[in-house]
Protein backbone atom coordinates (compact mmCIF):
# COMPACT_ATOMS: atom_id res chain seq x y z
CA UNK A 1 0.00 0.00 0.00
CA UNK A 2 1.21 3.46 -0.87
CA UNK A 3 2.31 5.47 2.14
CA UNK A 4 0.52 8.75 1.54
CA UNK A 5 2.07 10.23 4.69
CA UNK A 6 5.30 10.93 2.81
CA UNK A 7 3.39 12.86 0.16
CA UNK A 8 2.09 16.42 0.11
CA UNK A 9 2.32 18.81 3.03
CA UNK A 10 4.36 18.09 6.18
CA UNK A 11 2.73 18.27 9.62
CA UNK A 12 4.13 21.77 10.03
CA UNK A 13 2.80 22.89 6.65
CA UNK A 14 -0.63 21.48 7.53
CA UNK A 15 -0.54 23.40 10.82
CA UNK A 16 0.45 26.53 8.91
CA UNK A 17 -2.53 26.10 6.58
CA UNK A 18 -4.86 25.97 9.57
CA UNK A 19 -3.14 28.94 11.22
CA UNK A 20 -3.72 31.31 8.30
CA UNK A 21 -7.46 30.51 8.47
CA UNK A 22 -7.69 31.70 12.09
CA UNK A 23 -8.87 35.33 12.08
CA UNK A 24 -7.38 38.05 14.28
CA UNK A 25 -9.10 38.20 17.67
CA UNK A 26 -10.24 34.58 17.72
CA UNK A 27 -10.58 32.43 20.83
CA UNK A 28 -9.23 29.02 19.90
CA UNK A 29 -8.99 25.59 21.51
CA UNK A 30 -6.33 23.26 20.14
CA UNK A 31 -6.56 19.49 20.57
CA UNK A 32 -3.69 17.21 21.52
CA UNK A 33 -1.11 16.20 18.87
CA UNK A 34 -0.77 17.88 15.45
CA UNK A 35 -3.31 20.59 16.44
CA UNK A 36 -0.85 21.83 19.09
CA UNK A 37 1.53 22.86 16.28
CA UNK A 38 -0.97 25.40 14.93
CA UNK A 39 -0.09 28.00 17.58
CA UNK A 40 3.47 28.21 16.21
CA UNK A 41 2.28 29.46 12.83
CA UNK A 42 -0.30 32.14 13.52
CA UNK A 43 0.87 35.31 11.73
CA UNK A 44 2.56 37.81 14.05
CA UNK A 45 0.09 40.60 13.31
CA UNK A 46 -2.84 38.59 14.65
CA UNK A 47 -3.82 38.39 18.30
CA UNK A 48 -5.27 34.95 18.97
CA UNK A 49 -6.14 33.70 22.46
CA UNK A 50 -5.77 29.98 23.16
CA UNK A 51 -8.00 28.24 25.65
CA UNK A 52 -6.96 24.98 27.23
CA UNK A 53 -9.95 23.18 28.70
CA UNK A 54 -8.20 22.26 31.94
CA UNK A 55 -8.56 25.88 32.98
CA UNK A 56 -6.51 28.56 31.22
CA UNK A 57 -7.40 31.28 28.73
CA UNK A 58 -4.19 32.68 27.28
CA UNK A 59 -1.91 29.71 26.81
CA UNK A 60 1.61 30.76 25.85
CA UNK A 61 4.75 29.10 24.57
CA UNK A 62 6.38 25.96 25.94
CA UNK A 63 8.59 27.09 28.85
CA UNK A 64 12.27 26.28 29.30
CA UNK A 65 13.06 23.33 31.57
CA UNK A 66 13.93 25.71 34.44
CA UNK A 67 10.66 27.60 34.13
CA UNK A 68 8.44 24.50 34.12
CA UNK A 69 5.63 24.45 36.68
CA UNK A 70 3.96 21.04 37.06
CA UNK A 71 0.73 22.81 37.96
CA UNK A 72 0.67 24.88 34.77
CA UNK A 73 -0.20 22.36 32.08
CA UNK A 74 -2.30 22.03 28.93
CA UNK A 75 -4.99 19.49 28.09
CA UNK A 76 -2.26 17.04 27.07
CA UNK A 77 -0.75 17.49 30.57
CA UNK A 78 2.37 19.09 29.12
CA UNK A 79 3.97 22.06 30.85
CA UNK A 80 3.07 25.37 29.21
CA UNK A 81 3.19 29.06 30.08
CA UNK A 82 0.52 31.70 30.52
CA UNK A 83 0.60 34.91 28.47
CA UNK A 84 0.36 38.34 30.02
CA UNK A 85 -3.39 38.90 30.38
CA UNK A 86 -4.19 35.22 30.90
CA UNK A 87 -6.85 33.97 33.30
CA UNK A 88 -7.42 30.74 35.23
CA UNK A 89 -10.80 29.18 35.98
CA UNK A 90 -12.35 25.95 37.20
CA UNK A 91 -13.65 23.17 34.97
CA UNK A 92 -17.33 24.13 35.05
CA UNK A 93 -16.44 27.64 33.83
CA UNK A 94 -14.08 26.20 31.24
CA UNK A 95 -16.82 24.08 29.74
CA UNK A 96 -19.27 26.98 29.97
CA UNK A 97 -16.89 28.72 27.54
CA UNK A 98 -16.85 25.63 25.34
CA UNK A 99 -20.46 24.44 25.47
CA UNK A 100 -21.80 27.96 25.70
CA UNK A 101 -20.53 28.86 22.23
CA UNK A 102 -17.88 31.34 23.35
CA UNK A 103 -14.95 29.63 21.61
CA UNK A 104 -14.66 30.51 17.92
CA UNK A 105 -12.56 27.66 16.57
CA UNK A 106 -11.45 24.25 17.77
CA UNK A 107 -8.81 22.25 15.93
CA UNK A 108 -8.99 18.51 16.55
CA UNK A 109 -7.34 15.33 15.35
CA UNK A 110 -9.44 12.58 13.80
CA UNK A 111 -9.58 8.85 13.40
CA UNK A 112 -12.42 9.13 10.88
CA UNK A 113 -14.46 11.94 9.31
CA UNK A 114 -17.55 11.26 7.21
CA UNK A 115 -18.80 13.15 4.16
CA UNK A 116 -21.42 14.95 6.25
CA UNK A 117 -18.92 16.07 8.90
CA UNK A 118 -19.41 13.34 11.48
CA UNK A 119 -16.27 12.96 13.59
CA UNK A 120 -14.85 9.88 15.32
CA UNK A 121 -11.74 10.58 17.39
CA UNK A 122 -12.09 8.98 20.82
CA UNK A 123 -12.44 5.22 20.56
CA UNK A 124 -12.01 2.39 18.09
CA UNK A 125 -14.82 0.58 19.86
CA UNK A 126 -12.55 -2.48 20.19
CA UNK A 127 -13.32 -4.67 23.17
CA UNK A 128 -9.94 -4.30 24.89
CA UNK A 129 -9.78 -0.57 24.16
CA UNK A 130 -9.95 1.58 27.31
CA UNK A 131 -12.49 4.22 26.31
CA UNK A 132 -11.34 7.78 27.08
CA UNK A 133 -13.30 10.74 25.80
CA UNK A 134 -11.98 13.82 27.64
CA UNK A 135 -13.49 17.06 26.37
CA UNK A 136 -13.89 16.14 22.69
CA UNK A 137 -17.68 15.67 22.77
CA UNK A 138 -18.21 18.97 24.60
CA UNK A 139 -15.96 20.79 22.12
CA UNK A 140 -17.81 19.53 19.05
CA UNK A 141 -21.16 20.26 20.72
CA UNK A 142 -20.37 23.86 21.59
CA UNK A 143 -17.54 25.45 19.61
CA UNK A 144 -18.66 27.56 16.65
CA UNK A 145 -16.33 26.04 14.04
CA UNK A 146 -14.60 22.65 14.19
CA UNK A 147 -11.50 22.15 12.03
CA UNK A 148 -9.91 18.74 11.70
CA UNK A 149 -6.20 18.32 11.01
CA UNK A 150 -5.12 14.80 10.13
CA UNK A 151 -3.07 12.62 7.83
CA UNK A 152 -5.21 11.80 4.82
CA UNK A 153 -5.01 8.04 5.40
CA UNK A 154 -4.44 5.68 8.32
CA UNK A 155 -1.04 4.15 9.14
CA UNK A 156 -2.11 1.24 6.95
CA UNK A 157 -2.92 3.59 4.07
CA UNK A 158 -6.70 3.25 4.39
CA UNK A 159 -8.97 6.26 3.86
CA UNK A 160 -9.93 8.27 6.96
CA UNK A 161 -12.42 10.40 5.05
CA UNK A 162 -15.27 8.02 4.42
CA UNK A 163 -18.99 7.78 3.69
CA UNK A 164 -19.97 6.77 7.19
CA UNK A 165 -17.83 6.48 10.32
CA UNK A 166 -17.42 2.92 11.58
CA UNK A 167 -15.87 3.98 14.91
CA UNK A 168 -18.08 5.39 17.70
CA UNK A 169 -18.94 9.03 16.98
CA UNK A 170 -17.68 12.07 18.86
CA UNK A 171 -20.37 14.18 17.21
CA UNK A 172 -22.65 14.29 14.19
CA UNK A 173 -22.42 16.97 11.43
CA UNK A 174 -19.79 18.89 13.36
CA UNK A 175 -16.69 19.22 11.13
CA UNK A 176 -16.53 22.32 8.93
CA UNK A 177 -13.10 21.92 7.36
CA UNK A 178 -10.53 19.13 7.00
CA UNK A 179 -6.82 19.84 6.59
CA UNK A 180 -4.81 16.81 5.47
CA UNK A 181 -1.36 16.32 4.00
CA UNK A 182 -3.01 16.06 0.56
CA UNK A 183 -5.70 18.72 0.54
CA UNK A 184 -7.90 21.20 2.35
CA UNK A 185 -11.51 20.07 2.17
CA UNK A 186 -14.67 22.04 2.99
CA UNK A 187 -17.63 20.15 4.41
CA UNK A 188 -20.82 21.66 2.97
CA UNK A 189 -24.09 19.97 3.89
CA UNK A 190 -23.24 16.36 3.06
CA UNK A 191 -20.69 17.03 0.35
CA UNK A 192 -16.94 17.45 0.43
CA UNK A 193 -15.37 20.18 -1.71
CA UNK A 194 -11.66 20.46 -2.42
CA UNK A 195 -10.54 23.95 -1.39
CA UNK A 196 -6.83 23.52 -2.07
CA UNK A 197 -4.53 20.74 -3.21
CA UNK A 198 -1.01 20.18 -1.87
CA UNK A 199 1.80 20.83 -4.38
CA UNK A 200 2.08 18.13 -7.06
CA UNK A 201 -1.10 16.44 -5.87
CA UNK A 202 -4.03 16.23 -8.26
CA UNK A 203 -7.74 15.76 -7.65
CA UNK A 204 -7.79 12.17 -8.86
CA UNK A 205 -5.01 11.20 -6.47
CA UNK A 206 -6.87 12.63 -3.48
CA UNK A 207 -10.09 10.96 -4.60
CA UNK A 208 -8.27 7.64 -4.90
CA UNK A 209 -7.35 7.87 -1.19
CA UNK A 210 -10.77 9.08 -0.07
CA UNK A 211 -13.77 6.79 0.27
CA UNK A 212 -16.33 9.60 0.08
CA UNK A 213 -16.94 11.32 -3.24
CA UNK A 214 -15.10 14.65 -3.57
CA UNK A 215 -16.36 17.68 -5.46
CA UNK A 216 -14.56 20.55 -7.13
CA UNK A 217 -15.68 24.15 -6.85
CA UNK A 218 -16.78 25.66 -10.14
CA UNK A 219 -13.95 27.91 -11.29
CA UNK A 220 -16.31 30.70 -12.34
CA UNK A 221 -18.02 30.84 -8.96
CA UNK A 222 -15.45 32.20 -6.51
CA UNK A 223 -18.12 33.01 -3.94
CA UNK A 224 -18.33 29.35 -3.00
CA UNK B 1 -15.04 29.97 67.00
CA UNK B 2 -14.67 28.38 63.59
CA UNK B 3 -11.48 26.47 63.03
CA UNK B 4 -11.48 23.92 60.24
CA UNK B 5 -7.80 23.08 60.56
CA UNK B 6 -6.85 19.55 61.45
CA UNK B 7 -3.38 18.64 62.59
CA UNK B 8 -2.85 15.26 60.97
CA UNK B 9 -3.62 13.59 57.64
CA UNK B 10 -4.95 10.65 59.61
CA UNK B 11 -7.51 12.86 61.32
CA UNK B 12 -8.38 14.58 58.01
CA UNK B 13 -9.63 11.35 56.41
CA UNK B 14 -10.65 9.50 59.58
CA UNK B 15 -14.39 9.42 58.85
CA UNK B 16 -14.30 8.21 55.25
CA UNK B 17 -16.43 5.09 55.50
CA UNK B 18 -16.57 1.97 53.32
CA UNK B 19 -18.83 2.50 50.32
CA UNK B 20 -18.38 6.30 50.24
CA UNK B 21 -18.45 8.37 47.09
CA UNK B 22 -15.22 10.35 47.08
CA UNK B 23 -14.37 13.12 44.63
CA UNK B 24 -10.66 13.59 44.08
CA UNK B 25 -9.43 16.82 42.49
CA UNK B 26 -6.71 17.10 39.90
CA UNK B 27 -6.15 17.02 36.18
CA UNK B 28 -3.33 14.52 35.94
CA UNK B 29 -0.94 15.56 38.68
CA UNK B 30 -1.93 19.25 38.63
CA UNK B 31 -4.09 19.66 41.71
CA UNK B 32 -3.95 16.01 42.77
CA UNK B 33 -4.07 15.87 46.60
CA UNK B 34 -1.50 13.11 46.83
CA UNK B 35 -0.92 13.28 50.60
CA UNK B 36 -4.66 13.01 51.33
CA UNK B 37 -4.97 10.08 48.90
CA UNK B 38 -2.10 8.29 50.63
CA UNK B 39 -3.80 8.92 53.98
CA UNK B 40 -6.93 7.28 52.56
CA UNK B 41 -4.82 4.29 51.54
CA UNK B 42 -3.51 4.09 55.12
CA UNK B 43 -7.07 4.26 56.41
CA UNK B 44 -8.04 1.42 54.08
CA UNK B 45 -11.68 2.37 53.36
CA UNK B 46 -13.13 -0.04 50.79
CA UNK B 47 -15.79 -0.18 48.05
CA UNK B 48 -15.32 3.47 47.19
CA UNK B 49 -16.86 5.17 44.19
CA UNK B 50 -14.26 7.68 43.06
CA UNK B 51 -15.02 10.69 40.88
CA UNK B 52 -11.86 12.10 39.29
CA UNK B 53 -10.92 13.19 35.77
CA UNK B 54 -8.22 10.53 35.36
CA UNK B 55 -7.15 7.30 37.05
CA UNK B 56 -3.67 8.20 38.24
CA UNK B 57 -0.13 7.39 37.13
CA UNK B 58 2.42 4.79 38.11
CA UNK B 59 1.85 3.21 41.52
CA UNK B 60 1.29 6.26 43.70
CA UNK B 61 -1.62 8.61 44.45
CA UNK B 62 -4.93 7.71 42.82
CA UNK B 63 -3.36 4.79 40.92
CA UNK B 64 -2.17 3.35 44.25
CA UNK B 65 -5.63 3.73 45.80
CA UNK B 66 -7.05 1.75 42.86
CA UNK B 67 -4.22 -0.80 42.99
CA UNK B 68 -4.94 -1.31 46.70
CA UNK B 69 -8.42 -2.53 45.65
CA UNK B 70 -10.22 0.23 47.56
CA UNK B 71 -12.16 1.48 44.54
CA UNK B 72 -15.10 -0.44 43.11
CA UNK B 73 -16.10 2.18 40.57
CA UNK B 74 -14.47 5.10 38.76
CA UNK B 75 -16.46 7.98 37.31
CA UNK B 76 -14.11 9.86 34.98
CA UNK B 77 -13.57 11.33 31.52
CA UNK B 78 -10.12 10.07 30.62
CA UNK B 79 -9.06 6.82 32.30
CA UNK B 80 -5.90 6.22 30.28
CA UNK B 81 -2.89 8.50 30.29
CA UNK B 82 0.85 8.08 29.99
CA UNK B 83 2.12 5.87 32.83
CA UNK B 84 -1.37 4.70 33.70
CA UNK B 85 -1.21 0.91 34.00
CA UNK B 86 -3.16 0.06 37.13
CA UNK B 87 -6.65 1.01 36.01
CA UNK B 88 -6.45 -0.42 32.46
CA UNK B 89 -5.35 -3.79 33.80
CA UNK B 90 -8.11 -4.05 36.43
CA UNK B 91 -10.68 -2.79 33.92
CA UNK B 92 -9.73 -5.39 31.32
CA UNK B 93 -9.96 -8.06 34.03
CA UNK B 94 -13.44 -6.81 34.94
CA UNK B 95 -12.35 -5.96 38.48
CA UNK B 96 -13.35 -2.30 38.44
CA UNK B 97 -16.40 -0.51 37.08
CA UNK B 98 -16.10 2.52 34.82
CA UNK B 99 -18.64 5.24 34.15
CA UNK B 100 -17.17 7.26 31.31
CA UNK B 101 -18.43 10.84 31.22
CA UNK B 102 -17.48 13.64 28.80
CA UNK B 103 -15.25 16.09 30.66
CA UNK B 104 -17.62 19.06 30.46
CA UNK B 105 -20.58 16.92 31.45
CA UNK B 106 -18.56 15.58 34.38
CA UNK B 107 -17.75 19.13 35.48
CA UNK B 108 -21.37 20.28 35.14
CA UNK B 109 -22.71 17.20 36.97
CA UNK B 110 -20.37 18.01 39.85
CA UNK B 111 -21.22 21.73 39.74
CA UNK B 112 -24.93 20.88 39.75
CA UNK B 113 -24.43 18.53 42.69
CA UNK B 114 -23.13 21.43 44.74
CA UNK B 115 -25.67 23.92 43.42
CA UNK B 116 -28.88 22.06 44.22
CA UNK B 117 -29.68 21.29 40.58
CA UNK B 118 -30.69 17.61 40.38
CA UNK B 119 -30.26 17.21 36.61
CA UNK B 120 -29.82 19.21 33.41
CA UNK B 121 -30.07 18.87 29.64
CA UNK B 122 -26.93 19.15 27.51
CA UNK B 123 -26.21 18.73 23.79
CA UNK B 124 -22.89 17.00 24.60
CA UNK B 125 -22.76 13.31 23.56
CA UNK B 126 -25.96 13.36 21.45
CA UNK B 127 -25.70 10.74 18.65
CA UNK B 128 -22.82 8.98 20.40
CA UNK B 129 -22.62 5.75 22.42
CA UNK B 130 -22.43 7.83 25.62
CA UNK B 131 -26.01 9.04 25.08
CA UNK B 132 -27.45 5.54 24.78
CA UNK B 133 -30.17 4.87 27.33
CA UNK B 134 -30.40 8.50 28.44
CA UNK B 135 -33.57 10.57 28.30
CA UNK B 136 -33.45 13.09 25.49
CA UNK B 137 -35.42 16.16 24.58
CA UNK B 138 -35.42 18.61 21.69
CA UNK B 139 -35.14 22.15 23.05
CA UNK B 140 -35.17 25.09 20.61
CA UNK B 141 -34.66 22.63 17.78
CA UNK B 142 -31.57 21.03 19.31
CA UNK B 143 -31.43 17.54 20.74
CA UNK B 144 -30.17 17.26 24.33
CA UNK B 145 -29.61 14.43 26.81
CA UNK B 146 -30.56 14.47 30.46
CA UNK B 147 -27.62 14.23 32.84
CA UNK B 148 -27.90 13.83 36.60
CA UNK B 149 -25.96 15.74 39.24
CA UNK B 150 -23.25 13.96 41.21
CA UNK B 151 -22.84 14.52 44.93
CA UNK B 152 -20.13 13.10 47.13
CA UNK B 153 -19.78 12.09 50.72
CA UNK B 154 -16.23 13.45 50.71
CA UNK B 155 -13.98 15.44 48.42
CA UNK B 156 -10.21 15.50 48.57
CA UNK B 157 -8.82 18.71 47.10
CA UNK B 158 -5.47 20.49 46.94
CA UNK B 159 -5.08 24.25 47.03
CA UNK B 160 -2.40 26.89 47.37
CA UNK B 161 -3.51 29.00 50.33
CA UNK B 162 -6.28 28.56 52.88
CA UNK B 163 -7.41 30.06 56.16
CA UNK B 164 -9.15 28.51 59.16
CA UNK B 165 -12.56 29.48 57.73
CA UNK B 166 -11.83 27.24 54.74
CA UNK B 167 -11.47 30.07 52.22
CA UNK B 168 -9.24 28.87 49.40
CA UNK B 169 -7.12 30.11 46.55
CA UNK B 170 -5.45 27.86 44.02
CA UNK B 171 -2.34 27.85 41.85
CA UNK B 172 -2.53 28.03 38.03
CA UNK B 173 -4.24 25.07 36.32
CA UNK B 174 -4.22 23.08 39.58
CA UNK B 175 -7.57 24.75 40.29
CA UNK B 176 -9.38 22.52 37.76
CA UNK B 177 -12.04 20.51 39.66
CA UNK B 178 -11.22 21.87 43.14
CA UNK B 179 -13.92 24.54 43.58
CA UNK B 180 -16.80 22.44 42.22
CA UNK B 181 -15.73 19.34 44.12
CA UNK B 182 -15.65 21.31 47.38
CA UNK B 183 -19.25 22.44 46.89
CA UNK B 184 -20.52 19.02 45.72
CA UNK B 185 -19.30 17.15 48.81
CA UNK B 186 -20.93 16.70 52.15
CA UNK B 187 -17.46 17.00 53.65
CA UNK B 188 -14.72 18.66 51.60
CA UNK B 189 -11.23 17.96 52.90
CA UNK B 190 -8.52 20.25 51.57
CA UNK B 191 -4.75 20.11 51.73
CA UNK B 192 -3.20 23.53 51.39
CA UNK B 193 0.41 24.48 50.81
CA UNK B 194 -0.05 27.24 53.33
CA UNK B 195 -2.60 28.19 55.97
CA UNK B 196 -2.71 31.93 56.60
CA UNK B 197 -4.45 34.09 59.20
CA UNK B 198 -8.08 34.97 58.64
CA UNK B 199 -8.14 38.30 56.79
CA UNK B 200 -4.92 37.74 54.89
CA UNK B 201 -6.66 36.43 51.80
CA UNK B 202 -8.12 39.25 49.73
CA UNK B 203 -11.92 38.73 49.67
CA UNK B 204 -11.93 39.83 46.03
CA UNK B 205 -9.59 37.00 45.15
CA UNK B 206 -10.92 34.07 47.17
CA UNK B 207 -11.94 31.33 44.73
CA UNK B 208 -13.66 28.89 47.07
CA UNK B 209 -15.61 30.58 49.89
CA UNK B 210 -15.14 28.81 53.22
CA UNK B 211 -18.74 27.63 53.47
CA UNK B 212 -17.94 24.83 50.98
CA UNK B 213 -15.03 23.46 53.00
CA UNK B 214 -15.11 21.37 56.20
CA UNK B 215 -11.45 20.59 56.92
CA UNK B 216 -8.10 22.03 55.95
CA UNK B 217 -4.64 20.68 56.59
CA UNK B 218 -1.35 22.34 55.82
CA UNK B 219 0.98 20.29 53.62
CA UNK B 220 3.90 22.63 53.05
CA UNK B 221 5.86 20.56 50.57
CA UNK B 222 3.48 18.31 48.66
CA UNK B 223 5.07 15.52 46.63
CA UNK B 224 5.15 15.84 42.85
CA UNK B 225 3.41 12.87 41.28
CA UNK B 226 5.58 12.90 38.13
CA UNK B 227 8.78 12.86 40.21
CA UNK B 228 7.56 9.87 42.25
CA UNK B 229 6.52 8.08 39.06
CA UNK B 230 9.92 8.78 37.47
CA UNK B 231 11.57 7.26 40.55
CA UNK B 232 9.21 4.27 40.20
CA UNK B 233 7.98 4.78 43.73
CA UNK B 234 5.09 2.73 45.10
CA UNK B 235 2.63 3.52 47.84
CA UNK B 236 2.50 2.00 50.39
CA UNK B 237 6.31 1.65 50.02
Amino acid sequence: MLDTKQIGWSREEMAQKVAVDIPDGSYVNLGIGIPELVADFVPEDREVIYQTENGLLGMGKVPSKEEEDRELVNAGKKCISAISGASYFHHADSFAMIRGGHIDICVLGAMQVSKNGDLANWSTGAKDDIPAVGGAMDLVAGVKRIFVITQHTTKKGLPKIINQCTFPLTGKNVVKKIYTNLAIIDVKEDRLFIKELAPNIDFDFVQKHTEATLFQYEKNNPSL
Amino acid sequence: MIDKQVSSLEEAVSEIFDGSTVMIGGFGEAGSPIELIHALIDKGSKDLTVVSNNTGSGHIGLAALIENKQVKKMICSFPRTANSMVFPELYRDGEIELELVPQGTLAERIRSGGAGIPAFFTPTSVNTPLAVGKESRIINGVENVLEYAIKADYSLVKCHKADRYGNLIYHATARNFGPIMCSAANIAIVQSKQIVEVGELNPEEIITPGIFVKRVIEITNPAHESELVAKQMKYPC
